[in-house]
């Protein structure tokens, strides 16, 4: 207690001293404040207006589409391009010109890059060339200084191994244009592709995977300084397709030989597609190096219009191929059994005119099975007219006509079944017992597309399901192999007639196309020809016997043929139409032929897949 | 003398509250207040996420504070060493789990708040120190072996601090232990051979280090040396308050810290938004309300009649002024970067509650002022 106060006295002494300590630390940070401040002010603030955060945008990998067994059809290759920033260029132009004493660069190529200038935000890179090569790219390093503003970077650029045989299905990928312009910030990359047509079009979002960010700090100049934040990209889910590359490129290369022609060969249980050829096509890689002018004029000038997916998009009468639904239409109504006969005496007589059979001469009395071997219109004639348009547009349908499967690619076309309120509608005309004639034998207003006539086909030779294509064994994240299709409610021995009168339309010899036949008996197809009028024959010509081949190509006849092999447990179908091919038995058939040949040797139904490369596989 | 002294305990709960410092209530909300736009600003803007759970934070603080404020000095006094204990218990709870869940831990996750016990091992370091020297006598004192007991109740904390790592926090412990001593009485020649020695161990240690050991030592010396990692954020820092200016760039507008070239700016680096957007002025202004604050720990201690209050409410003080000059000094440059909040302004449950319960010991030594404590 005595010391109390002289505890309090040294206490107060060092307090004093804490206390003087504590005031001039207080002053030392308030001159170290006034000299960052004030003293120091301007220079830090021109350091701070240097600084500067760049966002830079990383672009995903498009995803692989690849065929049913792993092999790629759509790949990324390096890509070497040159690239200019204008806010670091003093003067565009002169830059450009200087580029081009290093590597070729053509003029259109230039206004194009001062064009894009104008357009786009002066920070944003613009791509001057792409797929530069080894040579063009040390040049322009070793000659980067001198060239502020224009840098070297390494994308990806798409390829398609397999050319112009997957073209119509895998599609291309192209610039954006306005309507493709959504917030995603990987379509503002320069050069950035998105899909055109096709598979690539179809599943472009998920193909194209989600871009990644990088924040990096640039000094003035805008040098990147380093990377702040980086967030990687997501790669695009690969896509596997039901195609088989190969039986795909097969089909491609058999129908060269024709000016025009499609096919199309599916599963007829599941609906798969294993090819679907379209002749004339186009090799996409063009349009992915950029497609000249002249080039562009000669796709769209060509006749075969090779940029048109025929096998889902072209339309055309399916003729005699389409007696199988009046057939089925007929048996379904009871207006005739195996053993109802018919005479056909050449030609059939409804009021003042007269319809006639492609055989001078007629068949004689002919049953339906005889009828579809030899592809008897008089039979047709007279069974349309017995059953009436109204049934035979709803059998057509129920097998698929008229209408879109809405599957995966977009190009498709619905065919047409016209009845009689479509006719009033269109045409403004009532319905005429002739039109349903014509209607019976697949003429008139019909028309359908090759695949259409293979779900045709398909459905006839699988015991009656309502099977539907389908090209991507991908769906919301997991693999789809096959698919359970409902079955139509037809009677199955109906579809055994059907089918024995496609199984002698090819194996016996007086069938339209026997000479097209497979002779191995366990690959033997069934099938049914048809020759599609493109212009009706006139009497004088008919009188003149002038031969169809002898008219300009385009007014001969369409070639079709749908088929189905083997016959004795269907599993491939086939359709194929040579536009202006003349005859179904000599043009389309010999072609379906060698489709099911190499269809059923190669048979990609029964082969194994790998577990790495199953349909659908999700990556 | 004796006989002078009031019993305060028989104050009325209205006397006691006449006591506590109004003023000293205002200058803190007042710094608080100055966090809190700094928050909002830092937000780019916003009260969430930062200045609105801030305010939250604050106005529980200042509950606490009034709270320890009001309770008698004494109980205080006897809860020194429980106090103490229970800080050591949690540090070890914290290094355990730290070890269990792989990586350095610093927290216990309270649910609402991330509670960190080497915060309050301040305090409770301070607390005990009181406590301990209330009791020796100055003739004592300045005997060595008295020193021994001081020595183990900062460096047990320490150890522990250090194993975390968090060698900020380890060093404001050591200082503020040593500043207790210091106004306790211990002699100086203690302080100056202790000094001497460390100064010269310095050159042999240096000796024995490896080359890359050395090379990281100069770096934390000299960040600037390292202007792409270690002394990138003082680079910055010092960029931002630089271009700020004498009246600054104005509130929101401070875009060296908007622009994300200062990544705490939320917590560490808060004094840099804030003398950025409100320049040099801003700047004094803030550093102004500091030192009033430690004022008034000098006010409160030369008024406490007995010794457990003056150490507390002058080690309370020292301790907070310890947090400020570091954080500071470290967002100018003038020191290497430790990681140490601005109490008050930077954003954070712990450094905020620990300062107001601080503040509230060293209100009750100013209500208690004259109240007796007996030395047991």
């Amino acid at each position: 207690m005595i010391n109390e106060g002289k505890s309090a006295k040294v206490f107060s002494r060092r307090a004093f001293i804490i206390g003087a300590l504590q005031a001039g630390t207080l002053c030392i940070l308030g001159s170290r404040l006034a000299w960052l401040q004030i003293s120091q002010g301007s220079r830090y603030k021109t350091l701070s207006d240097k600084n500067r955060i760049n966002i830079k945008v990383i672009a995903p990998s498009r995803g692989h589409i690849v065929d049913r067994f792993g092999v790629p059809l759509a790949v990324n290759n390096q890509n070497f391009r040159v690239l200019v920033i204008p806010e670091q260029v003093k003067d565009l132009k002169t830059s450009l010109k200087i580029l081009q004493t290093y590597i070729s660069i053509d003029e259109e190529c230039i206004e194009h890059v001062l064009e894009m200038a104008g357009k786009v935000s002066k920070f944003v890179p613009i791509e001057v060339k792409d797929e530069l090569t080894w040579e063009e790219v040390a040049k322009i390093e070793v000659h980067l200084p001198e060239l502020p503003g224009l840098f070297i970077d390494i994308g990806e650029v798409r390829s398609y191994p397999y050319n112009d045989s997957t073209a119509h299905i895998v599609g291309y990928v192209g610039f954006p244009t306005k309507i493709d312009l959504t917030d995603d910030p990987v379509l503002k990359l320069p050069g950035f592709k998105l899909g055109k047509t096709g598979i690539e079009k179809k599943f472009d979002v998920d193909l194209r995977g989600i871009a990644g960010i990088a924040e990096i700090e640039v000094n003035v100049i805008g040098r990147e300084i380093r990377e702040l934040k980086r967030k990687d990209a997501r790669s695009g889910k690969r896509i596997a397709l039901t195609i088989d590359g190969e039986l795909q490129r097969f089909a491609q290369q058999r129908l060269c030989k024709e000016v025009s022609a499609s096919a199309v060969i599916m599963d007829a249980h599941t609906g798969a597609i294993y090819a679907m050829a379209s002749h004339p096509s186009f090799d996409p890689n063009i349009f992915i190096h950029g497609l000249s002018a002249s080039a562009w004029e000669e796709l769209l000038a060509d006749k075969g219009h090779p940029l048109t997916n025929k096998a889902i998009a072209g339309q055309y009468p399916p003729a005699s191929t389409f007696k199988m639904v009046t057939a089925l239409a007929g048996l379904q109504v009871g207006k005739i059994t195996k053993d109802r006969k018919v005479f056909c005496p050449g030609f059939y007589d409804y009021g003042k005119d007269r319809f006639h059979c492609w055989k001078r001469g007629g068949h004689g009395s002919i049953n339906i099975v005889d009828a579809l071997t030899q592809s008897c219109d008089t039979y047709f004639y007279e069974l349309a007219t017995e059953i009436g348009i109204d049934k035979i547009s709803k059998t057509a349908k129920q097998l698929g006509f008229g209408s879109k499967f809405g599957f995966e690619l977009l190009e498709e076309r619905s065919g047409l079944v016209p009845d009689k309120n479509w006719k009033m509608g269109y045409h403004g005309e009532i319905w005429r017992p002739g039109d349903t004639i014509v209607t019976g034998i697949g003429q008139g207003s019909l028309q359908a597309t090759p695949m259409q006539l293979a779900v045709m086909t398909a459905r006839f030779v699988n015991g009656g399901y309502a099977v539907r294509p389908w090209i991507t064994g991908y769906e919301k994240d997991s693999r789809i192999l096959t698919h359970k299709w409902p079955r139509m409610n037809i009677n199955k021995s109906h579809l055994t007639l059907i089918k024995s009168g496609m199984d002698r339309v090819v194996n016996y010899e007086k069938g339209t196309a026997y000479k097209s036949r497979i002779e191995l008996s366990s690959m033997a197809m069934g099938g049914k020809t048809g020759t599609a009028q493109v212009r009706k024959i006139t009497a004088a010509q008919r009188l003149a016997g002038i031969k169809n081949e002898d008219l300009p190509w385009e007014q001969r006849h369409h070639g079709l043929f749908v088929g189905y092999a083997p016959v004795n447990a269907p599993r491939y179908v086939v359709s194929v139409i040579v536009e202006h091919g003349v005859g179904g038995s000599t043009s389309a058939a010999p072609i379906a032929r060698d489709l099911l040949i190499e269809a059923q040797k190669r048979n990609p139904y029964k082969i194994k897949l790998s577990p790495k490369s199953v349909v659908g596989e999700k990556i | 003398m004796i006989g002078t002294i009031r019993i305060q305990s028989e104050q009325s709960i209205w006397e006691k509250i006449l006591h506590l410092n109004w003023g000293f209530v205002l200058v803190i909300s007042l710094i608080a207040f100055i966090g809190f736009a700094s928050l909002y600003s830092a937000a780019g803007g916003e009260f969430n996420p930062w200045a609105f759970k801030q305010m939250i934070r604050f106005v529980v603080g200042l509950i606490c504070m009034f709270v320890i404020a009001l309770i008698d000095i004494r109980w205080w006094y006897k809860l020194s060493w429980p106090i103490y204990f229970l800080g050591l218990l949690l540090l070890i709870i914290v290094e355990v789990k730290g070890h269990i869940g792989m990586g350095a831990q610093r927290w216990i996750d309270l649910g609402i708040m991330r509670f960190q016990p080497s915060e309050f091992m301040k305090l409770a370091v301070v607390m005990v120190l009181a406590r301990y020297f209330h009791i020796v006598t100055l003739e004592d004192i300045r005997q060595l072996r008295i020193l021994i007991i001081p020595v183990f109740i900062i460096a047990t904390p320490v150890a522990f601090v250090l194993l975390q790592p968090d060698l900020g926090t380890s060093l404001m412990i050591v200082m503020a232990g040593i500043a207790m001593i210091f106004i306790a009485g211990a002699s100086l020649w203690i302080f100056i051979s202790a000094f001497v020695l460390a100064s010269a161990a310095i050159p042999v240690i240096w000796h024995f280090m490896h080359e890359y050991q050395k090379q990281r030592v100069l770096t934390f010396l000299n960040p600037e040396s390292d202007p792409l990692g270690a002394g990138y954020h003082i680079i910055q820092s010092k960029i931002a308050l630089g271009s700020g200016g004498a009246s600054g760039k104005g509130f929101l507008q401070g875009s060296q810290s908007h622009l994300n070239f200062l990544p705490e700016k939320q917590t560490d680096f808060i004094f840099t938004l804030w003398a950025e957007e409100w320049g040099f002025f801003g700047g004094v202004v803030l550093l102004g309300l500091f030192g009033i604050v430690f004022l008034y720990g000098f006010w409160i201690s030369s008024r406490v009649r007995h010794d457990f209050g003056r150490y507390l409410s002058l080690g309370i003080c020292i301790n907070f002024s310890l947090y400020v000059f570091i954080n500071i000094a470290m967002v100018m440059g003038l020191i290497p970067v430790v990681g140490a909040p601005l109490p008050l302004i930077s954003y954070g449950g712990t450094s905020m509650l620990a300062a107001l319960i601080g503040f509230g010991l060293m209100m009750s030594c100013n209500v208690y002022r004259d109240s007796k404590v007996t030395r047991v």
